[in-house]
């Protein structure tokens, strides 16, 4: 059972895989050096309080992004819960 | 002389690494192809004496961001005799393409695998040997922080230049995009040679990012921590600086007064209150860099500053500046020319300067004295504190209405997307080191600029020869009354307008320049002002002190780190338009209301 979603609109402790990654040219290939590459699994360790930036777990790396940025990613969630 | 350059992504301790290898011998310089300053220095590796030069940290060597482009230019405008790459061992899975994109420049590369201890921690095994044999390059184990694995590293090096050739700089730009077949060796050599368990364990960095990142308890938290940060530093930093300029008084008194006796008066002046004085305000600031450094480097190494960021961007971020202004500003309230050069964490331009250009609006501890003497002088015991606490207000006012006013100018092109790196305890030696090159920095480049200042001052204020002191007669006295027409509006007189100029060198010259100016010292100074002026100018005048312009010191600051003369006046005249406007509708506003 799984979902495609939008990084920007998972809830803390959810995780998936990255579905795609839609972002202009000199962004994508930040994102791709940070380990945001499709089949890669994530998870939403947090998010900071008035629509501020996530905190993001892709396997050793930790990573803080905006929410318009993180609007250009989609996961595909497994099973909400605790990772 | 070899050439060796050291690359590697952000937060892989490269520069760690650097000033492990070359001691404080490092020094920054201008290079070929490129407009930045770039470290090097000299060390010794077997029979060659390498010229090690630390490159900026990059993602993608195909990418395209500022400091991408900087290592770029470099290589192909300097001939390079080898590369040293360098690698987080506990990120491999990500970082590896990098190793792979170096090693198709087709220079002869080594490969240094850093924080191996952390890596061990994550329960990560590499098979080095294997890894070298597939990449085809030297690879080593080392701990930047521990200085485990360096002098192995070292003889890797002298090892790889023994082997290499002349330095070739054609055939760098043949090596291009191969990103396809990167990505897939990355994924065979990740499956054969590293080992990374499906999931890590929760480990002391998350239980305390539980804390710290917490979203009701991470602000308050980090004011706090900011809070002590700022006290500590100012709890050091104001008696070292007390002691400097005891020690330059002392030494004025008994050493340089009798030995300049026998100089005519005008020569014996610009010495000793021109170069003397001026030699010493620098000297002033050196215990605050040192003790400012010690404590930011402590914070960024301990992956604080990036907290920091994720904590307040979404403040920030309106204001179109990100969290690590934040810091900067706060520290601004302390003394704004290390916040300046703190600035240099942030890797966008723009952004930079946009906060580089809201800095000199923090309420420093300098014109703290000021405003403390003046506010204490004009207003009663009950009162004095609001005002002071008014004037903090107006100090982070004048900040947002300046980062509004500019945040389209210097709009910020760069996404927020920052690395969180795991919680690391700082390492003292690395630490201290860091203080030490910070104040070589601000000695270099800050002196010449400051003392021309305080000579130039100097000369207005006891020119043409025989007039008094910062007088009526002098040239400081002309301008002050030629400004009459400007600064009157706003409550200021001629004799006040003459304390600003002095002002300009550094903010607390300016109780001083009363002294001189009334002639009149401590209480009966604070008399003679509260007589001059009632509260609505007094506030007028604080209000424009606190504005009107970054002192010599910050000018000198801004100019070095922004490296761009416009930029410098604009950060000039921008505070001085504000201070007027704001003067003058706070004096007039007054005056109209019948105060």
């Amino acid at each position: 059972m799984s979902e495609l979603r939008l990084l920007s609109d998972l809830n803390p402790g959810d995780h998936g895989v990255i579905a795609a990654v839609h972002a202009p040219e000199g962004l994508g290939k930040r994102l791709t050096a940070l380990g945001f590459s499709t089949g890669r699994p994530l998870r939403l360790v947090r998010r900071a309080l008035l629509a501020g930036p996530l905190h993001v777990r892709l396997g050793t790396t930790d990573v803080a992004l905006r929410m318009a940025e993180a609007a250009g990613i989609q996961v595909r969630v497994a099973a909400p819960g605790p990772a | 002389m070899r050439r060796v350059a050291l690359v590697g992504m952000p937060n892989t301790g490269k520069s760690t690494l650097f000033n492990r290898l070359t001691g404080a011998s490092a020094r920054t310089g201008n290079w070929p192809g490129v407009t930045v300053e770039l470290a090097s220095a000299r060390v010794l590796a077997g029979r060659h004496m390498v010229e090690l030069v630390d490159l900026p940290g990059l993602y993608d060597l195909h990418g395209f961001s500022d400091d991408e482009r900087v290592v770029r230019h470099f290589l192909e405008a300097a001939p390079v005799d080898a590369l040293v790459v360098v690698l987080n061992a506990s990120q491999l899975d990500r970082q590896l393409a990098l190793a792979l994109q170096v090693k198709a420049l087709g220079l002869p590369t080594l490969v240094l695998l850093n924080m191996a201890d952390e890596a061990r921690r994550y329960g990560i095994r590499i098979d080095e040997a294997g890894l070298a044999a597939d990449l085809g390059l030297p690879v080593a184990a080392i701990s930047a922080k521990l200085g485990t694995g360096q002098a192995e590293a070292v003889r890797r090096l002298a090892a790889l230049l023994d082997a290499a050739g002349p330095a070739r700089d054609a055939a760098l730009r043949e090596a291009l995009a191969e990103d396809h077949r990167r990505e897939a060796a990355v994924e065979s050599l990740l499956a054969r040679h590293v080992h990374v368990p499906p999931r890590l364990s929760d480990t002391a960095s998350d239980r305390l990012d539980r804390v710290v990142l917490h979203p009701w308890l991470g602000l308050p938290l980090f004011f706090v921590a900011m809070l002590a940060v700022f006290q500590a530093v100012f709890l050091l930093g104001t008696p070292l600086q007390d002691g400097v300029e005891a020690l330059f008084g002392a030494a004025r008194k008994s050493a340089l007064e009798p030995l300049l006796a026998p100089l005519p008066a005008f020569t014996r002046g610009i010495l000793l209150d021109g170069v003397w004085a001026g030699v010493g305000t620098v000297a002033a600031f050196v215990p605050l860099i040192v003790v400012f450094f010690f404590f930011l480097a402590a914070v960024e190494d301990s992956g604080y500053l990036s907290r920091a960021a994720f904590l307040t961007d979404s403040l920030m971020a309106r204001l179109g500046l990100d969290g690590r202004a934040f810091v900067m500003l706060l520290m601004g309230f302390g003394c704004n020319v290390p916040a300046l050069m703190g600035t240099r964490v942030m890797r966008d331009r723009p952004m930079r300067l946009l906060s580089m250009l809201t800095i000199p609006f923090s309420l420093c501890s300098a014109r703290l004295q000021v405003f403390v003497f003046i506010a204490a002088a004009i207003f009663r015991p009950g009162v004095a504190p609001w005002v002071l606490f008014g004037l903090y207000v107006a100090s982070f006012l004048a900040v947002i209405v300046t980062a509004l006013a500019f945040k389209g100018r210097f709009a910020s092109r760069e996404p927020f997307v920052i690395e969180l790196p795991p919680w690391r305890a700082p390492s003292l030696r690395l630490v201290s080191l860091r203080g030490w090159i910070e104040v070589r920095h601000f000695l270099r480049r800050a002196t010449t600029f400051i003392f021309v200042g305080v000579v130039a001052v100097w000369l207005l204020t006891h020119l043409p020869a025989g007039a008094a002191p910062a007088g009526p007669g002098t040239l400081a006295g002309w301008i002050g009354h030629a400004l009459q027409p400007v600064l009157g509006p706003l409550g200021i007189d001629e004799k006040l307008a003459v304390a600003l100029l002095f002002g300009f060198v550094a903010k607390e010259v300016v109780i001083g320049a009363f002294a001189v100016i009334y002639g009149l010292e401590g209480d009966a100074l604070a008399a003679g002002l509260a007589g001059s002026m009632d509260w609505v100018a007094a506030t007028s005048f604080m209000i424009f002190t606190l504005i009107y312009t970054p002192c010599l010191s910050t000018i000198a600051t801004l100019r070095t780190e922004s490296g761009s003369l416009g930029f410098t006046a604009l950060a000039v005249a921008w505070p001085l338009a504000l201070a007027w406007v704001t003067g003058f509708a706070f004096y007039q506003g007054m005056r109209l209301a019948g105060f």
